[in-house]
């Protein structure tokens, strides 16, 4: 019995720090290609909102994911042309971001709110999670898998390919990148386009997976979360894994404490704990400076222009 | 049909009629000019020259508005640096295009144009360094590296494309003379090879040692072509100027009057993340004199300054005394009032705020000496008649007081500041990389001017980098390594190759150490 309870906190514990993981590897790509883009929380509710207005209408969650990524770097290029074409202040526009796509996610919600759709379901055939033990492996959707292969992937990608550390070059110093030759540009843009793709799917995951309706911020400033996240992981991929993790346990520690019949405890301070957690972990960054800003991208948030 | 028997090599690479403009500006006009293979040949000028100009158009990353280039005998078009490469030419960047955060070997990687295989490329690095015999551990990340080992970087990333041209950038603008003369070997046995070799400089001597053949630019003109080791330093030099060569003039005895800044058992810690601890420095410096302090960048010439400037207090107010008063734990505005003025070497964003007019720029500093905030209030009158004076007495080209620091190319930004804190006739002033990128007549007007101060009774402190500046002007020298300062020893006491190697001795540099 005890077995049964353990899996199921875990499985909680996977599926709440899934799209906080998804959202804030996109941002750390983002931000190692010397981008800061403040707008993860829009980006994940525009994928949010398109992803359930697309598994309503057409009843596949398949289509839904996918239509959430496509929103997701819809309002990322948003973001890119203003920051990077238009050179336009990084913060300011990502904080703009954000405040519109609360806004556009409400307007286009609006007809959806209160329906309902069905859940996006393990991906593995149900005969390998029979066994609890076996279920908190086998027993999760397609989306918390490609989390973590994406983790590897991207961990891959920025230390061992050479696309991976051209794009590093250019968030270390674009100038030089500019000047050995490589489009610091299009780089950029196809960074945070990247960014948008995992912040979209985040956003879907709340209202395709987590609970399968829309309602008006439904991400409840996880996007913030993912930020402050990237930089507890130092800009790396594998403690990104572990932070996400380490946010999702404090994240479902409400709904434990609930199920375990904790009454004396008000659950609105349970509720606080994962942005308490969030300015501690940043006011703990920021007093270690040294190896924080060693590992930040030297030229991360500022505009670049070719000359 | 038999080539005519004079034409023994064709050129490896011919300019015919460049000509490029900017608005408001013809930065080249009609410059020709061959490189053959084997050669090392000279571009000299002054900064705004049009030296920059023209080899960023035979690099490919400016396009020449007229003219040809001929490459090996062809006509060539060069749209991009890729294109450049291509063809063969390699350049080493003035300011190196390098990653501080990344390794040796990842750093050679981007600069290729093709994927390679690390380890592959890891042997090939390995190779060139011992055949010329270049220092360099590949596995250390950059911003450990001293200057000299961050352009091996440049000039192996260069070598591993097979260049069969070599643009070399004010290549040794930051390297201390062991390493200038390390760079020459390497440059010569690159040429020896039938590489040809363009090189960037202003300074003279370097090139009558080093180079064959020398072209000269004037405001966007070839003024002359000649052969450096033959032509006089002194008419070269008049050439790239355009006027005869102003000498500095030293007035009566220096150094003989009181203590006037004293610094003793100064230790800060470096900034993070790549800072230098200072550590026990101690020096004095007596009205009337210059003292200079040399030393290869990024050894706390920065950290000095900011201990001494007071933005950053130091560990004791009687680490730093001014004319007898400990000064120590005081701001930069109360160190100003009391007379110790600095120049620190970045010129936007820190002597100067990019954004604002000279005027402005003027009362931030000067606003502790001089009356120009009288009740907390800016006197305008007077902080432009302040300005005016600065703009006039350096030859500072610029529109106006009302122009944006931003505005004005580095020289010119830096005789401003130069003048606002001399203007202001400080007790001692302190200031570091004073001729940083300012052209030679102008750099001589400024040291003239420094010398003068130190005549009228201020103690002057020059941190410098360019030797032969700090031997120009200095009365005494020490060094600064590592954060720590050597003992100060009379300039006429001492030969180049002795600061050379106090400048780079304990630093690792030595030859020794990485062999």
């Amino acid at each position: 019995m005890t077995t049964a309870i353990l899996v199921s906190i875990l499985m909680t514990l996977i599926a709440a720090s899934t799209p906080i993981l998804l959202a804030a590897l996109g941002e750390l790509v983002t931000e190692k290609a010397g981008v800061l883009n403040l707008g993860v929380e829009g980006m994940m509710l525009c994928g949010a909102v398109a992803g359930f207005a697309v598994a309503f209408s057409t009843g596949s969650t398949m289509l839904g994911l996918l239509a959430a990524m496509v929103a997701g770097v819809a309002t990322a290029m948003v973001f890119a042309v203003l920051t990077l074409s238009l050179t336009a202040n990084q913060v300011a526009t990502g904080l703009a971001l954000t405040i519109f796509g609360i806004g556009a996610s409400s307007l286009i919600g609006a007809g959806f709110v209160g329906r309902t759709i069905t859940r996006l379901d393990p991906v593995l055939p149900a005969a390998l999670s029979e066994h609890p033990l076996l279920r908190a492996i086998f027993g999760h959707d397609i989306v918390v898998y490609l989390s973590l292969a994406l983790v590897l992937g991207v961990s891959l990608f920025l230390r061992r390919t050479r696309p991976g550390l051209i794009l590093r070059a250019v968030g270390e110093n674009d100038a030089s990148a500019h000047a050995i030759g490589y489009p610091v540009i299009a780089i950029r843009y196809a960074a945070i386009a990247f960014g948008g793709a995992l912040a979209g799917l985040g956003g879907a995951y709340f209202s395709l997976a987590l609970t399968p309706m829309w309602a008006e911020g439904l991400t409840a400033g996880r996007g913030w979360i993912a930020l402050a996240l990237v930089v507890f992981a130092a800009w790396r991929p594998g403690r990104l894994l572990l932070g996400a993790y380490l946010f999702g346990s404090v994240m479902t520690l409400e709904l434990q404490a609930k199920a375990a019949g904790i009454t004396w405890l008000a659950p609105e301070l349970l509720a606080m704990t994962p942005y308490l957690a969030t300015i501690a972990v940043l006011t703990m960054m920021s007093l270690g400076r040294k190896t924080g800003r060693l590992n930040a991208p030297a030229c991360l948030g500022k505009p670049f222009s070719a000359s | 049909m038999t080539q005519p028997p004079d034409q023994t090599v064709r050129p490896r690479l011919a300019l015919s009629g460049i000509s490029k403009s900017f608005p408001g500006v013809k930065a080249n006009e009609d410059i020709s000019l061959g490189v053959a293979p084997g050669e090392i040949h000279a571009l000299l000028g002054e900064n705004g020259a049009g030296k920059s100009t023209l080899v960023k158009i035979i690099y490919g990353v400016q396009q020449a508005d007229a003219g040809t280039i001929a490459w090996d005998g062809a006509p060539v078009s060069i749209p991009s640096p890729k294109a450049a490469r291509r063809l063969g030419i390699g350049m080493v960047f003035q300011h190196f295009s390098l990653f501080d955060a990344m390794t040796v070997i990842e750093n050679i990687a981007l600069g290729l144009d093709e994927a390679c295989d690390t380890n592959e490329l890891k042997g090939r690095v390995a190779a060139i360094l011992e055949s010329y015999s270049l220092p360099l551990d590949p596995e250390r990340e950059v911003h450990t590296l001293s200057v000299g080992e961050r352009q091996r970087i440049e000039i192996v990333r260069c070598l591993l494309q097979n260049p069969r041209l070599l643009i070399m950038d004010e290549p040794t603008s930051v390297l201390t003379p062991q390493e200038v003369d390390k760079l020459f070997g390497t440059l010569r046995q690159i040429a020896s090879q039938g590489c040809a070799i363009l090189y960037i400089s202003h300074k003279l001597h370097e090139i009558k040692a080093l180079c064959e053949a020398a072209t000269i630019l004037r405001a966007g003109r070839v003024v002359a072509t000649c052969d450096p080791r033959v032509e006089s330093t002194k008419r070269m030099a008049e050439l790239m100027i355009g006027a005869e060569l102003r000498q500095i003039e030293h007035g009566g005895s220096a150094g003989a009057g009181p203590v006037r800044l004293s610094v003793s058992a100064l230790t800060l810690p470096g900034e993070p993340p790549f800072g230098t601890d200072l550590r026990a420095v101690a020096f004095e410096a007596r009205a009337g004199e210059i003292l200079g302090i040399a030393g290869v960048a990024g050894n706390g010439q920065s950290e000095l300054l900011t201990a001494l400037s007071g933005e950053r207090p130091a560990n004791t107010a009687d680490a730093v005394t001014l004319d007898g008063k400990p000064v120590g734990r005081l701001d930069a505005g109360a160190r100003r009032a009391l007379g110790l003025c600095c120049v620190p070497e970045e010129r936007n964003g820190h002597a100067a705020v990019p954004d604002f007019s000279l005027a402005d720029n003027a009362v931030l500093t000067a606003r502790h000496r001089l009356p120009l905030t009288p009740l907390g209030m800016i006197s305008t009158g007077d902080v432009k008649r302040f300005a005016d004076s600065v703009i006039k007495r350096f030859d500072v080209r610029t529109t106006g007081t009302a122009a944006l620091a931003r505005s004005l190319s580095g020289g010119n930004l830096q005789k401003f500041i130069m003048g606002r804190e001399i203007g202001q006739t400080p007790g001692v002033l302190v200031v570091c990389q004073p001729t940083w990128g300012v052209d030679a007549g102008a750099a001589a007007a400024i040291r003239q001017e420094l010398v003068d101060l130190a005549e009228k009774g201020s103690a002057v402190v020059v941190i410098s980098q360019d030797l032969d500046e700090l031997l120009e002007l200095a009365d005494r020298l020490c060094v600064i390594n590592e954060g720590r300062l050597s003992a100060p020893r009379a300039v006429a006491s001492l030969g180049i190759d002795e600061i050379g190697l106090m400048m780079g001795g304990v630093h690792g540099e030595s030859e020794v150490a990485h062999a």
